[in-house]
């Protein structure tokens, strides 16, 4: 099928098949490789994008459903060189290993963010604990979440 | 080499917590995986595999699957170009199984198709008669003598076995305490999945990108399994999504080079989660017999144990972990009689082998149980306990060789247990409480306990391995001056021994521009990134080649200080120099494996406090407090990074993470079912580094990857033990042990420190 997607504020086309998720979308016809496959199960976060501003796992939303909605991916944090503030913050708190997870923690703290400008340690354990890290142990992205707190990130 | 790093402004060097080069991409979602590689027309790859654990293939038939649309090739073990086996450390599992299929999950046939699911289709099309056969999944069945055989029947079924004979093994002691432990299945669970992506050369060559622990070890097993010369495959690091063992072993990658070079286009191959928990090696589950004695005042006289490890189909690194569980078993405490005899099984389960730490980590839960036990029976407080018996530079471990270099255990102990503790819970806030949002209690039967554990282990290879690294290191003038060049093939893993490798160049040279080049095999090798074994020896050889570059630039400079001369004026020839690094020979185990078989030792400390809800069995960890000796920290930041990390690893084993097996068949394939610690079970890390550096370690540093995943899993069920009462001998404790006590005897009876294949069924 043909797809007519939004994202990232322009409008893209793709050929694929009628069960493909956006995550898989995004990925292989799109080129957006940022949005990560760990789990395809909604388990894991790494493939967190925003629809219409909700924070989703791309992984488990149809592309076909996605039609017609607002999508925005981690490619559309930065602007060239100059980091996100949440990007920022994740590369000076030590928050980045791997960074197979990375993108998709930078996508729902934006989100969290965005919501609440100011979370406690709890707040942030619970918005995040959708996102599996296996290589940090989480201290320092709880750290980076903070200092771009403290930085009055607001989206 | 201790050598003190010179004085310098520059920014980044030895000691600071410099940020990671690869952090901005990796943050903006521009860094290349190895599931994010592509190539115009490229082909994709798929696998089938065995559902039996153990059958006689009795035909296959490719012709549905070789006639369906956009299939391009379909392999199976008669279209190879050899018979060559592949294996880390015994070539005995072959490319695509042949006659006969040995776990659940080995591969079969593969497939390449224009995309993937045409590739996943034709897989499921090929049809496989099977005969299945008996299936052996009980590691202790496996090594008596009526146990099918499944390898060379002149074995048995024993992959390694490995006995520590020290001082008088039958002494007697005032005190003796025993028991039967249990560590499970663990996976490594790292986030990016297997991937690579093979390009054909015009002459019968093959470029392979693959997310790999050691580039020159694959490329050894794949070479001969193409038919081919080392020279007629290369192989360049694509982005590592974690390792911790699991990267170690060859996977897809025999399988992708033989499509492309089967239907001379690209062929990219990404296994999914599910396929992943097939696809590679696991920790090796492990049962053990422990038995100590100690004097009444809480002197240890000797440990006796015997360790079996479930080495699954296919040996992989089974005889080190052999080794270490063996070696490693008698703990970081003078003990002057041991008797330890491990061995290593092929059974019909999926197969293990690298997992962090690996054998430390299995013999740690046991040892520590134990000291816990005789701290119980002495009335010893236990960390006193571990603080009267802990080595220091000087003492022999079991294998009778010298600690050297190392801060004394006791400080390590010390230090970890002087750490603040978390405040007494102040609510009864469920969110506080074990089982959180699910709000299943407050606080009514939940009860807080502490536990503290010590571990140790080798860093590098041991045994007599030819253990080394290759640096490459180049100083020039470009458009933006002078800039230094380092290339190795140490894989980055995320681990940050990119990081290591600038920040140490940066040092050493005094120039501010580092680049670390893409790890490929145009470069030696620069062995595997583990064993915490990278700092030690990639970092050692950019060390060397740096001081070798520099000594050029000091020549070059006649006369002049380095620091008084514009080094850009020096490099109208850039200076390059290649050091291949080898730490101090280990040697070869003998009969009782007692002599200098290892490099160093690594020490950590840890302490766990969890609150227990006994009536639902739930655990929240508290806090975690670690000291660990690290030498030197060149990266402090990149440094906390592995211990909470390595600590969030340990704490999975202890409460949640287990591949759970069924007549050999993994059961919770996915991460739905495969539990992981999320921000919400990981509790704050406390952490003291100890700086006590090692004198053939680059400035000290001694590896710090390990020593936080061993200790931290028998800390952690110490503290629920402390807060139950419950015996827990088993790691992954699961709520019903908590709740009704249940026990996971294996049924057999052995004699700890006696040969495992004379044990005995409990009726
Ligand atoms: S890949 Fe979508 S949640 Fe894991
Ligand atoms: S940094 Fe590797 S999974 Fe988070």
């Amino acid at each position: 099928m043909r797809l007519r997607l939004q994202v990232n504020g322009s409008q893209r086309e793709a050929e694929a098949r009628e069960h493909e998720s956006l995550l898989t979308v995004l990925r292989e016809r799109l080129g957006l490789w940022g949005s990560k496959n760990a789990c395809e199960q909604g388990e894991c976060g790494s493939c967190s994008v925003l629809i219409d501003g909700d924070l989703v796992c791309a992984c488990l939303v149809l592309a076909g459903a996605a039609q017609g909605r607002d999508v925005r991916t981690v490619e559309d944090l930065a602007a060239g060189e100059h980091l996100h503030p949440v990007q920022r913050a994740f590369v000076d708190a030590g928050a980045v290993q791997c960074g197979f997870c990375t993108p998709g923690f930078i996508v729902a703290t934006a989100a969290l963010l965005r919501d609440n400008p100011e979370p406690s340690d709890a707040e942030i354990r619970e918005a995040l604990s959708g996102n599996i890290c296996r290589c940090t142990g989480y201290g320092k992205i709880l750290e980076a979440v903070h200092r771009s707190a403290a930085q009055g990130y607001t989206s | 080499m201790t050598i003190a790093p010179p004085k310098t402004r520059l920014r980044g060097v030895v000691g600071e917590s410099a940020p990671r080069a690869d952090a901005p991409p990796k943050v903006k979602g521009e860094f290349v995986y190895g599931s994010d590689l592509s190539r115009e027309g490229m082909l994709y790859g798929a696998t089938l595999r065995s559902p039996h654990p153990h059958a006689r293939i009795a035909r296959i038939d490719v012709a549905a699957a070789r006639a369906m649309p956009g299939v391009r090739a379909v392999l199976t073990s008669d279209d190879l170009p050899t018979r060559e086996k592949f294996g880390l450390m015994r070539a005995d599992q072959p490319v695509l199984a042949t006659r006969v299929v040995r776990y659940v999950g080995e591969p079969v046939a593969i497939v390449a198709a224009d995309d993937p699911e045409q590739a996943r289709l034709a897989a499921r099309a090929i049809n496989v008669e099977y005969e299945p056969l008996s299936a052996v999944t009980d590691p202790v069945a496996a090594l008596q003598s009526a146990a099918p055989k499944l390898h060379d029947p002149k074995d048995g079924n024993v992959i390694e076995d490995v006995r520590v004979v020290h001082g008088d093994p039958d002494a007697r002691a005032d005190v003796v305490v025993e028991g039967e432990y249990e560590v499970a299945m663990q996976d490594q669970a790292a986030l990016g999945p297997e991937a690579g992506l093979a390009v054909p050369g015009p002459d019968g060559s093959v470029t392979l990108h693959i997310a790999t622990q050691w580039l020159h070890e694959d490329l050894r097993q794949i070479a001969p399994c193409l038919g081919l010369p080392e020279e007629k495959v290369r192989l360049v690091l694509a982005g590592v999504g974690g390792a911790f063992g699991a990267r170690e072993d060859v996977t897809l990658q025999i399988h992708v080079c033989l499509l492309a070079l089967a239907t001379k286009r690209a062929v990219r191959m990404t296994y999914g989660r599910e396929e992943s928990f097939y696809g590679h090696v696991h920790r090796h589950p492990a049962r053990m017999w422990y038995r100590h004695g100690a004097t009444r005042d809480g002197r240890l006289v000797f440990v006796r144990a015997t360790i079996v490890l479930d080495g699954g189909a296919y040996a992989s690194s089974t005889f080190a972990v052999v080794a270490n569980a063996a070696c490693f078993g008698g703990g970081p405490y003078r003990v002057p009689n041991a008797l330890i005899h491990a061995v290593g099984a092929y059974t019909n389960n999926p197969p293990t082998g690298a997992m962090r730490g690996f054998g430390a980590v299995q013999s740690c839960f046991g040892y520590e149980a134990q000291m816990d036990k005789l701290a119980a029976a002495l009335v010893i407080d236990p960390v006193e306990l571990r603080a009267r018996n802990a080595l220091e530079n000087g003492d022999r471990i079991v294998t009778d060789q010298q600690v050297e270099g190392s801060a004394p255990v006791a400080e390590v102990i010390r230090r970890c247990a002087a750490l603040p503790l978390p405040p007494q819970r102040s609510s009864n806030d469920p969110l506080e409480l074990p089982g959180g949002a699910g709000n299943l209690t407050h606080g009514e039967g939940v009860k807080r306990g502490v536990g503290f554990a010590v571990g140790l282990k080798n860093v590098c290879y041991s045994h007599a391995f030819d253990d080394f690294s290759t640096a490459r290191v180049r100083v020039e003038r470009d458009q933006g001056g002078v800039v230094a060049r380092v290339h190795t093939a140490a894989s980055e893993v995320g681990q940050g021994i990119v990081l290591v490798c600038e920040q140490i160049a940066r040092t050493e040279l005094g120039v501010q521009r580092v680049i670390v080049e893409t790890p490929d095999t145009t470069i030696g090798s620069a062995g595997s990134s583990s064993a915490s074994r990278q700092t030690w020896m990639t970092g050692g050889a950019v060390l060397a080649a740096c001081r070798e570059v520099k000594a050029e630039l000091v020549t070059r400079a006649r006369g002049r200080r380095l620091d008084d001369v514009d080094v850009a004026e020096l490099l109208d020839t850039p200076v390059e120099r290649v050091v291949t690094h080898r730490h101090r020979p280990t040697e070869k185990r003998n009969d009782t494996t007692q002599n200098d078989g290892h490099v160093a030792f690594l020490f950590a400390a840890h302490r766990a406090v969890v609150d227990v809800d006994v009536d639902t069995g739930l655990v929240k960890v508290v806090q975690i407090a670690t000291a660990q000796d690290v030498g030197k920290a060149i990266n402090p930041l990149a440094v906390i990074g592995q211990l909470e990390g390595g600590i969030a690893q340990g704490l999975g084993l202890a409460v949640m993470e287990e591949v759970q097996l069924k007549d050999g068949a993994v059961r919770n394939a996915s991460f739905t079912d495969y539990l992981l610690p999320t921000m919400l079970d990981m509790p704050p890390v406390v952490c003291d580094l100890i700086e006590f550096p090692h004198p053939d370690a680059p400035y000290g540093a001694k590896g710090v990857g390990e020593p936080p995943t061993i200790s931290s899993t028998p800390a952690i069920v110490a503290a629920i033990r402390a807060a139950t009462g419950r015996a827990l001998e088993r790691v992954p404790v699961r709520p019903d042990d908590i709740v009704f006590g249940a026990s996971s005897h294996s049924g057999w009876r052995v004699a700890a420190g006696d040969d495992p294949r004379g044990a005995e069924r409990v009726r």
